[in-house]
């Protein structure tokens, strides 16, 4: 990967298999890699994200073994697991829960990125394929949530996959294709549980290529300043095996909190009804981490522009790296970043809030819906949509590309090892780092 | 004259498209009832799991199915009718007993017949209607649901049946009542078009199972006074406890994954203390 290895192999055999498969070398350099001393707890969402994920695949496999990917037995075996199999209720929990504690990890995990300026140069593609396993974890979820054949999950798999009607001209092809019919059926249940099963496969590939990514110009750290010495290090073995455990352990709690004592807390009472095509459910909602997509997808009249609306709400992630012109990397030095990246954040939990109701729902209660502006009333879910569309999109546009020329960062340290603001006192005058002046 | 005929139409469809855009359905808000199996330490009464079974036996069962219960799921740990000494459910005299009862459709072996064999406990609850046909032609046209699942497949499921099956009420004066259907106050519906009294349109809608919960329509085996409200009460706990049959499990099993883990985060943020000791960062 990078850096000198300090592997020396000490026996016969360690010898005679470095020179043939150096897998020995290979995980002792893995456990010294130098790590950024001053990392914190926003950096064990790594750790923990590699938890979900070995756990969704080792008890997706186990509910592979019981469950029948068929329209007539799909919802059946699924109780079958939950009623016959030892133990299946725990599996199927830790697995329905897991996709939404997975979801929640890695959001924090991108806000830490998007905080911490990690995705700038020289970690580009280190965030691009971050934005790929969250593409295919969009996806793998999707398919998982159609598994159980519920009402929401029928009618869930219909909404989505007839968005994809909207593409001119090839748009009902692609959705017959999809579907291996003309509705949501059989066909679609099979294609979707293969998919389901292989999806997660690509996204390990994906993490192995997404740490080999972090591993050549190392972590990003809270200062965002590069390493400069061996003194702004300590091994990743054991520091951050521990503190990342602690992390994992804490999150487990928070895990098991909702497996044990809130299991379908995050589901739908819908889903506990068998699919049933000739009944149109009043509420179609996705899952909560999928809420804001949901709402700009509503936001927009026009079927394409709304589909094309949330596919950029992704796309537009993929390329920051390149809109975001500041030369600071972490917004412990930007103060007015910090707070345009805070009314992100509010945005993106209001869309949510907004995906969860209907699109005529009133906001304040008790005014009604107010002045009547196009096609719905101002105080209704549809205009606070549009609204937070639109401030999601000029976070991640505009305020990307011009705040740097206007804002002015406060002065960064020299090195890790010297965070000038934590400590002026220990800093000799003169000494301190030239403000980042304008852009 | 047919522009005419164009504008009354217009403006008739106009009326109807704004009497559906303030079609609202509405329900009462559901009773609020404390039941022993709520929090992470609630456990089923076992004794009201009983009473339970009984009113779901005498009374639902001959119009709702639970095709995902057997019969040995009541003798099983946590159900109705466990008994430590007979950890196989098969072997629970009281299963043995229910089942005796019961004969389902089977193929004969050696002839190849449609006949009917004796129940085992392995089996699952017998249907009362052999297809979904039969079942909505025996109830007026409206199915029965299937009542295995129905505490989860409802929003705030315990409170929604048991105010359900207590809240039957005289429809008010003004409303009126379709041929075998009932009103009660708790049934999601919209009554707007249904609705020629003076005032609001009541909340509520039609249901099409008439009120089954009356005084002494069991009779309970521990002689518990069988009013409406206990009989609802005993099968809501019932249908709970099948609706998740090892929920009781579920959660202690939760109590000691949670002491586990406490204890080994604590040692975790112990190691990191003590390992981290050297470092300043």
């Amino acid at each position: 990967m990078s850096g000198h290895s300090t592997y020396e192999p000490k026996t016969g055999i360690e010898r005679w298999l470095d020179t043939r498969l150096p897998i020995i070398r290979f995980g002792v350099d893995l456990g010294d890699f130098p790590t950024p001393k001053n990392l914190n707890y926003w950096w064990t969402f790594g750790g923990i994200l590699a938890v979900c994920l070995i756990t969704q695949i080792l008890t997706g496999v186990i509910l592979a073994m019981h469950y029948v990917p068929n329209a007539t037995l799909a919802f059946d075996s699924v109780e079958h697991i939950m009623r016959d199999v030892n133990y299946g209720w725990l599996i199927r929990y830790i697995h329905a829960n897991g996709a939404s504690m997975m979801f929640l990890a890695v959001y924090i995990h991108m806000f830490r990125g998007l905080y911490y300026g990690s995705y700038k140069a020289p970690r580009e593609v280190l965030w691009l394929l971050g934005m790929v396993i969250y593409l295919l974890m969009v996806i793998t979820a999707f398919f998982g949530y159609v598994l159980p054949w519920g009402q929401m999950s029928f009618w869930g798999a219909t909404v989505i996959t007839n968005i994809l009607g909207a593409v001119p001209v090839i748009g009902p092809s692609i959705t017959t294709w999809l579907w291996g019919g003309f509705a949501v059926d059989d066909p679609t249940l099979n294609r979707f549980f293969s998919l389901h099963y292989l999806l997660p496969f690509i996204i390990a590939g994906v993490v192995v290529l997404h740490i080999w990514a972090l591993h050549v110009p190392g972590n990003n750290n809270p200062t965002g300043v590069n390493v400069k010495s061996e003194a702004d290090t300590v091994p990743f073995h054991p520091y951050y095996t521990v503190k990342d455990g602690f992390g994992i352990g804490v999150f487990l709690i928070l895990f098991a909190a909702f497996v044990f004592y809130n299991p379908d807390g995050m589901g739908h009472a819908e889903n506990f009804t068998p699919a049933n095509p000739l009944v149109t459910p009043q509420h179609i909602v996705p899952e909560w981490y999928l809420l804001p997509y949901y709402a700009m997808l509503r936001a927009v009249p026009n079927k394409l522009m709304g589909v094309l609306t949330m596919f950029g709400a992704i796309g537009v992630l993929f390329i920051l790296p390149w809109l975001d012109r500041s030369k600071v990397r972490s917004m412990r030095y930007r103060p007015t970043a910090r707070i345009f990246l805070a009314l992100f954040l509010l945005t993106c939990l209001i869309l949510g809030w907004c995906g969860a109701h209907e699109p005529d729902a009133t906001v304040i209660p008790g005014v009604g819906a107010g002045f009547v502006l196009g096609d719905y009333g101002i105080n209704t879910d549809v205009w606070l949509s549009r609204i937070g569309a639109l401030l999601y999109f000029a976070y991640l546009i505009p305020v990307q590309i011009f705040l740097p020329l206007f804002e002015t960062p406060l002065p960064v340290p020299e090195s890790i090892s010297e965070p000038v603001l934590s400590h002026p006192a220990s800093v000799p005058a003169g000494a301190t780092a030239a403000p980042e002046k304008k852009g | 004259m047919l522009r005419k005929a164009f504008a009354i139409a217009a403006v008739l469809g106009f009326t109807a498209m704004a009497q559906a855009a303030f079609a609202v359905t509405t329900e009462a808000t559901p009773k609020d009832v404390h039941w022993s199996f709520e929090g992470p330490f609630g456990r089923f009464d076992q004794e009201q799991l009983q009473r339970g079974y009984k009113v779901y036996h005498d009374v639902c069962s001959s119009c709702h199915a639970m095709h995902l219960m057997s019969y040995r799921n009541l003798g099983q740990l946590g159900g109705p009718f466990y008994d430590p000494k007979y950890p196989n459910p098969n072997d629970n005299p009281y299963v043995k007993a229910i089942v005796a009862d019961y004969k389902v459709p089977d193929i004969d072996s050696d002839t190849g017949d449609v006949i009917k064999r004796p129940a085992t406990p392995a089996d699952a609850f017998v249907s009362p209607f052999p297809n979904e046909a039969a079942a909505r032609a025996s109830n007026g046209g409206a199915l029965p649901p299937d009542l295995s699942l129905i505490i989860k497949a409802r929003e705030d499921g315990t409170q929604y049946v048991y105010s359900i099956l207590t809240g039957y009420k005289p429809a008010p004066a003004g409303l009126t009542v379709p041929a075998n259907r009932y009103y009660d106050p708790y049934m999601p519906g919209d009554m707007t078009s249904f609705w020629h009294g003076a005032g609001p349109v009541p909340t509520g809608g039609f249901i099409a199972m008439p009120q089954q919960l009356t005084p002494n329509r069991v009779t309970f085996d521990d002689h518990m006074v069988a009013t409406p409200d206990q009989e609802a009460k005993d099968v809501v706990a019932f249908l709970a406890w099948a609706s998740e049959p090892h929920q009781s499990e579920r959660k202690q099993l939760g109590f000691a994954v949670m002491i586990y883990l406490v204890i080994f985060t604590g040692l975790l943020y112990a190691s990191y203390r003590r390992i981290w000791r050297k470092v300043a960062h």
